[in-house]
């Protein structure tokens, strides 16, 4: 095929070859094509994990509350979470034992980081 | 000397300071950067002598934290008019070597100044944007100097055309000013775009990120879809502009400007573009080359979302808005992006009275947790919305395959389509025969003494009734059904009959679209 340039020339363009092309499932079955850059990058999807408290918004941890194998209650502070210029409280959302803290006081995080373990 | 010439030589002399902008070493700093200066953007940017600046003698305000002492040429910011190809254009550019080009309440008033100018005579905006961002020292009035550029950006859209170039940085707050225009061009190694930049996101998170993996031209021209058009080089760039002002109108009472008709090239058959099996990629640009005047399709978001191509091209010399399913990215399905894309796209064109020509082969929407997590009902919607509301005259051409919501998606005579034409390859139905046949015969494939055979048959037998145009064309859903061969000659034919289209809306103030 040919491919014209801004300026109105054109240009002949490699044709494409079968192991250029990726498989993409959609409900009529399987289609070759290519991945736009975004597709390519997408994370598998994950359950949710009420277990796993993480870090909802990227910030500094300004206090911890809570040692392992420490019981705790539904509503229970464990742990501040300092972004966006607040103070915000991470508490239990279930009834539950620490199992592990993986952060201390002063530590950065990223979202989505592990910062308490419940069993 | 005669005091009259003493007075021009003072005048002179004025001008000759304030062309220096932030003088030798800082403007030996932004060469070494790779970038060109603000007067050297303009100059390359307008037809040869045609620009005249305004508000060259404005001085800066601040006069707190020493800034009193300081001397800002233009205040950062050079404004004025001009014409790209004879066309009439408003022009800001903000300079990077007074100050960083940071945006002091004069700066801003001298852009808000520009901005009004353009409204009033009716012609295109473009702001070139080179900026550290606020000037820190002007505290709230850079503040209110950005608010008052958003609050105009927002007035003019869809009045005139707005076009941003990103040609350095453009952080913070700056960046919701391109954001509301309609058409952001990016350099490579240049452009900059980010709300929160490296520094903040290493202060807060720790994580190291370099500005253009951030938000380079790139990142914005692939992954966030924030820019339009991607250029190597600063004057690649400005190529991109001119050629889009030859596109568009001056504004949306005018038509673009008329040229030539041309035939389209000999190399693009359009008998042998699309491949008779559906499941066969094509790229789909070249149906459109083979449709417009001279093969010249003029695409926008080349890099973002390719799953579906929007761009201009002329048709008998007057230009089209081309929306195409594109099968050579992601099958050409509908997504979140795809749909945010097109709908724009599609709000432009009616803004600007520019027809719209929908090329349609889909599977139908992607499916994915990613995606209807993403909000794919929501986004989709406004691809729905979009064509419903557009009163421009709207021509759709299923080339092959327009299945389930796809169909009714993109362009179809339910969403008041003026003109539906399909291929005989054309494939209309409710889903794809694979996914219709399992559903209606389900019992007999799970009964069948061999399932395999069974659905293979019965897809077979789904695929010969219903696969084709002729069940949609019975009902009038397509007005008729073409030998591809025609596609141009009844494109023209559409086009010339609906310019004088009616379209009687019921009054509102405005409609609540999904954004």
């Amino acid at each position: 095929m040919t491919k014209i340039d801004i300026n109105g020339n054109t240009h002949d363009t490699p044709k494409l070859n079968d192991s250029q092309l990726n498989t993409l499932a959609v409900e009529d079955g399987e289609y070759k094509t290519l991945f736009t850059p975004k597709f390519s990058g997408y994370k598998k999807w994950e359950q949710h994990n009420e277990k796993l408290i993480r870090a909802f918004i990227p910030g500094t941890i300004v206090e911890v509350f809570v040692k392992p194998g420490q019981p705790v209650k539904q509503g229970d502070m464990l742990l501040i979470l300092d972004a966006m210029k607040m103070n915000n409280q991470v508490k239990s959302p279930i009834n539950a034992t620490v199992k592990e803290v993986n952060v201390k006081v002063g530590d950065k995080v990223s979202k989505g980081v592990d910062l308490v373990v419940l069993e | 000397m005669h005091e009259k010439d003493s007075k021009v030589e003072e005048l002179k002399k004025r001008k000759e300071q304030i062309l220096q902008g932030g003088g030798e070493k800082a403007v030996a700093k932004q060469i070494a950067m790779g970038k060109l200066t603000a007067r050297e953007r303009i100059i390359a940017l307008l037809d040869e002598d045609s620009f005249h600046e305004y508000d060259m003698f404005v001085e800066h305000e601040a006069r707190d934290f020493g800034m009193e002492g300081k001397v800002l040429y233009g205040d950062g910011v050079i404004i004025g008019t001009g014409t790209i190809y004879g066309a009439p254009v408003a022009v800001f550019a903000q300079d990077f070597t007074v100050a960083g080009g940071s945006l002091g309440s004069m700066h801003a008033r001298k852009i808000t100044k520009i901005m009004d100018y353009a409204l009033r005579m009716r012609i295109p905006l473009i702001g070139i944007n080179d900026s550290g961002g606020a000037r820190i020292q002007e505290g709230v009035n850079s503040l209110a100097g950005y608010g008052e550029i958003f609050w105009r950006n927002t007035l003019n859209s869809g009045i005139i055309p707005q076009i941003s170039v990103i040609l350095g940085p453009c952080a913070g707050g700056a960046v919701y000013s391109p954001a509301l225009t309609d058409f952001v061009f990016v350099v490579d190694n240049i452009s900059k775009m980010f709300i929160t930049g490296p520094d903040v996101i290493k202060s807060v998170l720790g994580e190291e990120i370099s500005q253009e993996d951030l938000g380079g031209a790139k990142v914005h021209a692939q992954i966030t879809g924030n820019a339009h058009f991607y250029a190597e080089s600063e004057y690649e760039c400005f190529e991109q502009i001119k050629k889009l002002i030859t596109f568009i109108p001056w504004n949306n009472t005018r038509k673009a400007r008329r040229f030539e008709p041309k035939d389209p090239k000999a190399c693009y058959n359009i008998e042998e573009i699309v491949p008779g099996d559906p499941k066969q990629p094509y790229d789909v640009r070249d149906v459109i080359r083979a449709i417009v005047d001279d093969s010249n399709f003029f695409e926008i978001q080349e890099m973002w979302a390719g799953n579906i191509v929007i761009g201009f091209g002329r048709m008998n010399g007057e230009t089209v808005g081309f929306v195409a399913n594109q099968p050579l990215v992601m099958a050409g399905v509908l997504d979140v992006d795809s749909s945010d894309k097109a709908a724009r796209f599609i709000r432009y064109c009616d803004a600007f009275s520019i027809p719209l020509c929908t090329l349609v082969d889909l599977p139908g929407y992607l499916p994915g947790i990613d995606q209807e997590h993403a909000g794919v009902i929501r986004h989709g919607a406004k691809l729905l919305y979009a064509y419903s509301e557009a009163t421009v005259p709207k021509l759709t051409v299923i080339l092959r395959k327009a299945y389930g919501g796809g169909y009714i998606a993109m362009s179809s005579r339910h969403l008041r389509a003026d003109f539906v034409f399909a291929w005989p390859g054309a494939e209309i139905a409710v889903m794809g025969p694979e996914g219709a046949a399992n559903i209606i015969f389900r019992k007999e494939i799970s009964e069948a003494a061999n399932p395999e055979e069974m659905r293979r048959q019965k897809v077979e037998e789904y695929k010969e009734k219903f696969a084709n145009p002729y069940v949609a064309a019975a009902k009038g859903y397509i007005d008729t059904v073409i030998e591809p061969a025609e596609t141009r000659k009844l494109l023209l034919h559409a086009l010339e009959v609906a310019s004088t289209k009616v379209s009687d809306r019921p009054f509102k103030k405005h409609g609540i679209p999904p954004f």
